[in-house]
């Protein structure tokens, strides 16, 4: 287990399903037997503003918020919104941005925040039956199949990722 | 113990709520209390939105007056309205236990100030309780309920934006509360607040607050974790998170009961170490207390008491950094949605340069660009009052070109009697008020409010008609309109009421965007129930 605190951060604007991400990520981390903070800032985020969310797990986590510059892993649904988090991820730290899956292979674009979580999933210390189970918590029989396949998608994706100078 | 779930603040103290037996929860919708009171119901608890904060607090009262557990929530600028029946409801006392949630917003996420509600306990004499994360909103609720009802006294439950939207793993206890509510039992004396009365209540309660101090010199909710005795942090709520991973080798009492003080415990801490530093957020309460108590105690910078702290800004307050912060890049700000029928209604105040007098809720980004057409938002339901005043003073021709903007629950909450004062006080040249009418309470997530004709839980509830509650207070002129894309009906009617000189209502009725597939929905759904019972 690691004992280190590992900082992760979705995210996008309104509607994309940052929060749903960030979600099914602190639920993966919990059953993978982690001490996880997760913490969100969603003020007006129905009306298309900047959603973001932290994620924080190890044996042991304090503060629910990351801080600037210590970012492991950036996670971002909008491309536009790379730059307006850059100064959160360390150096060496990974950037996953929408290009890291083919959008052609999901069955819609709801499924985008899934698919990158699944590029995610690759880094993290969590098996895919973790991850799969919480899905189908998640997503219910109907659309449980779309995400699962987006999942799939993205955790066979494995160009991620610029790191961060 | 039963399993651990990732919970939010919010839901752990609706958890709590549930599993300590509340009878009743109250509230008013508020970023980033709303989630209670929502979560309560959905786990089969009691609760329902009340009109405005301060309703919902008497309500709530009344129900503890009666035996019953009750808990009443709202954001922090909730507590402003609502400090009426609070400060006197710290004289009455309960029966039942009253725990009323004020949830703070330092750093302004989504609210109009960051005051900070500590000051609230102190001026109103009520205990005061500081979780840190979920397990600890959890854990305090129960320590709420009983501290109230051994004191017989409201006890305020302080959290924060931070405290309230994060998800921390919490060990829910086994659900068998062994509480079990007390009956109503006349108390005149006790409960009747005229001068006879109130004057050795307020007595009453300084005694209380004195024993209660004393029992919180030993009280568990207050934790020290070792350390060096080279830096000692006196903390509380989530500053200690921060605060614990800044400086994990510092020697840390962190409060849990915040008001009263245990100062003579405080003072022991103090003592046992060589520099002690009151890492807070927001106001300086705790170091003000300290040092009045004659405690050696360093504080924070100014520069640190606007906005949220985080672990890289107490690292600076404790390395004594004043130097200037990075600013953070701006993210992209909210904007009204693209069908949204108050667009059509902003513009039309913009092409007549009116002066609006705003208010509180999604409306408001009409004071952003392309629109620019609010001139002032201070508080719910001060476009009525603000408006009136412009009219009463300005000269005619600008005068007339005041109009205040509601929305439909801000109406609700507090508009009414802004309208009592301009049929009661009328301007020389009228007045135009617009109600924007999208039949939600749309900027806090939609939750329902009287006029909506829907209860806390969408299902059917009286539904009071704004047009009706306008025309019997004697309003001359009341409209209803739909502001729709092609028509040019709302303008229509804003220009003629703008040139009439009269009291004017015009009610722009058109529901939300992001709500009409809800609303088709449970219409199915409704006919469907009535179907089933017929
Ligand atoms: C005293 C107080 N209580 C609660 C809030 C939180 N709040 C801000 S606006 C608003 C209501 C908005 O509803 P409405 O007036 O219908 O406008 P809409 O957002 O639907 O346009 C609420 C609950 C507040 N700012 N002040």
């Amino acid at each position: 287990m690691r004992a280190e605190v590992t900082n992760i951060i979705v995210a996008g604007l309104g509607g994309q399903g940052v929060l749903t991400a960030s979600d099914i990520l602190a639920k993966a981390l919990a059953r993978a037997g982690y001490d996880v903070k997760k913490s969100e800032i969603k003020g007006m985020s129905q009306r298309g503003g900047s959603v973001t969310s932290d994620v924080r797990f190890g044996r042991q986590v304090f503060s629910p918020m990351v801080p600037a510059g210590e970012a492991d892993y950036l996670l971002v649904l909008d491309a536009a919104q790379v730059e307006v988090h850059r100064h959160m991820v360390r150096s060496g730290g990974v950037v996953i941005a929408p290009d890291a899956v083919d959008a052609g292979r999901l069955s819609s674009r709801k499924e985008l925040n899934v698919a990158l979580l699944g590029v995610l999933s690759v880094h993290l210390p969590v098996g895919e039956g973790d991850w799969l189970a919480v899905l189908r918590e998640r997503f219910g029989p109907e659309s449980f199949e779309a995400n699962r396949a987006a999942f799939l998608h993205g955790r066979a994706c494995d160009a991620p990722a610029h790191t961060s100078g | 113990m039963l399993p651990k779930q990732l919970l939010s603040g919010d839901e752990a103290i609706a958890l709590a709520a549930f599993h300590a037996g509340v009878m009743l929860g109250t509230g008013y919708p508020g970023t980033p209390s709303t989630e209670i009171l929502e979560e309560f119901a959905r786990l089969g608890g009691r609760a329902q939105w009340s009109p405005n904060e301060k309703v919902a607090l008497e309500v709530a009262l009344g129900a503890a007056f009666g035996g019953a557990r009750a808990l009443t929530t709202m954001k922090h600028v909730g507590l402003n309205v609502a400090a009426d029946p609070l400060f006197t409801a710290a004289y009455t006392g309960v029966g039942g236990g009253l725990v009323i949630v004020s949830a703070d917003d330092p750093g302004m996420a989504s609210s109009q100030n960051e005051q900070d509600n500590r000051r609230y306990a102190v001026a109103a004499g009520v205990p005061m309780l500081e979780p840190s994360d979920s397990q600890e909103a959890y854990d305090f609720v129960f320590a709420a309920f009983e501290l109230s009802e051994r004191w017989r006294i409201p006890v305020l439950l302080r959290v924060t934006t931070r405290v309230c939207h994060s998800y921390t793993l919490v060990g829910p206890r086994l659900n068998d509360s062994a509480w079990h509510p007390g009956r109503f039992e006349r108390d005149i004396s006790g409960r009747v607040m005229i001068p006879a009365n109130a004057r050795p209540a307020h007595r009453r309660l300084r005694r209380k607050l004195a024993e209660m101090q004393e029992w919180n010199e030993t009280c568990w909710l207050n934790t020290e974790l070792g350390g060096s005795s080279e830096l000692g942090i006196v903390t509380s709520g989530i500053s200690f998170m921060h605060a614990r991973e800044a400086a994990p080798e510092a020697r840390i009492l962190k409060l849990g009961f915040t008001h009263p003080l245990p100062l003579k415990r405080i003072a022991q801490f103090v003592r046992s170490v060589k520099r002690c530093v009151v890492v807070e957020e927001g106001d300086p309460y705790l170091v003000e207390a300290l040092r009045a108590a004659g405690l050696n105690v360093e504080g924070k910078a100014e520069m640190y008491r606007f906005g949220e702290l985080n672990v890289p800004r107490v690292r600076r307050i404790l390395d004594g950094d004043t130097s200037p912060e990075p600013p953070a890049p701006a993210g992209k700000p909210p904007q009204l949605c693209d069908a949204c029928p108050y667009r059509i209604v902003f513009k039309a105040l913009r092409q007549r340069d009116c002066i609006v007098a705003g208010d509180i809720g999604c409306y408001t980004l009409g004071a952003l660009p392309p629109f620019e057409a609010m001139d002032s938002c201070v508080c719910m339901g001060a476009s009525l009052g603000v408006g009136l005043g412009l009219r009463h003073v300005l000269p005619t021709e600008e005068a007339r070109r005041v109009v205040s903007v509601i929305g439909d629950s801000t109406f609700i909450h507090s508009g009414i009697s802004g309208l009592v004062e301009m049929v009661y006080n009328p301007p020389e040249d009228g007045h135009v008020v617009i109600v924007l009418d999208n039949l939600t309470t749309a900027m806090t997530g939609h939750q329902e409010h009287p006029a909506t004709g829907r209860a806390l839980d969408h299902g059917p509830a009286h539904r009071i008609v704004i047009e009706d509650v306008v025309r019997a207070l004697g309003v001359p002129s009341v409209h209803v309109v739909e502001p729709r894309a092609g028509s040019d009906q709302f303008e229509r009617v804003l220009d003629q009421c703008l040139a009439s000189r009269q009291l004017c209502v015009i009610i722009a009725r058109r529901p939300c965007v992001l709500i009409v597939k809800r609303f088709r929905d449970q219409e199915r759904r409704d006919c469907e129930q009535e179907a089933h019972a017929r």
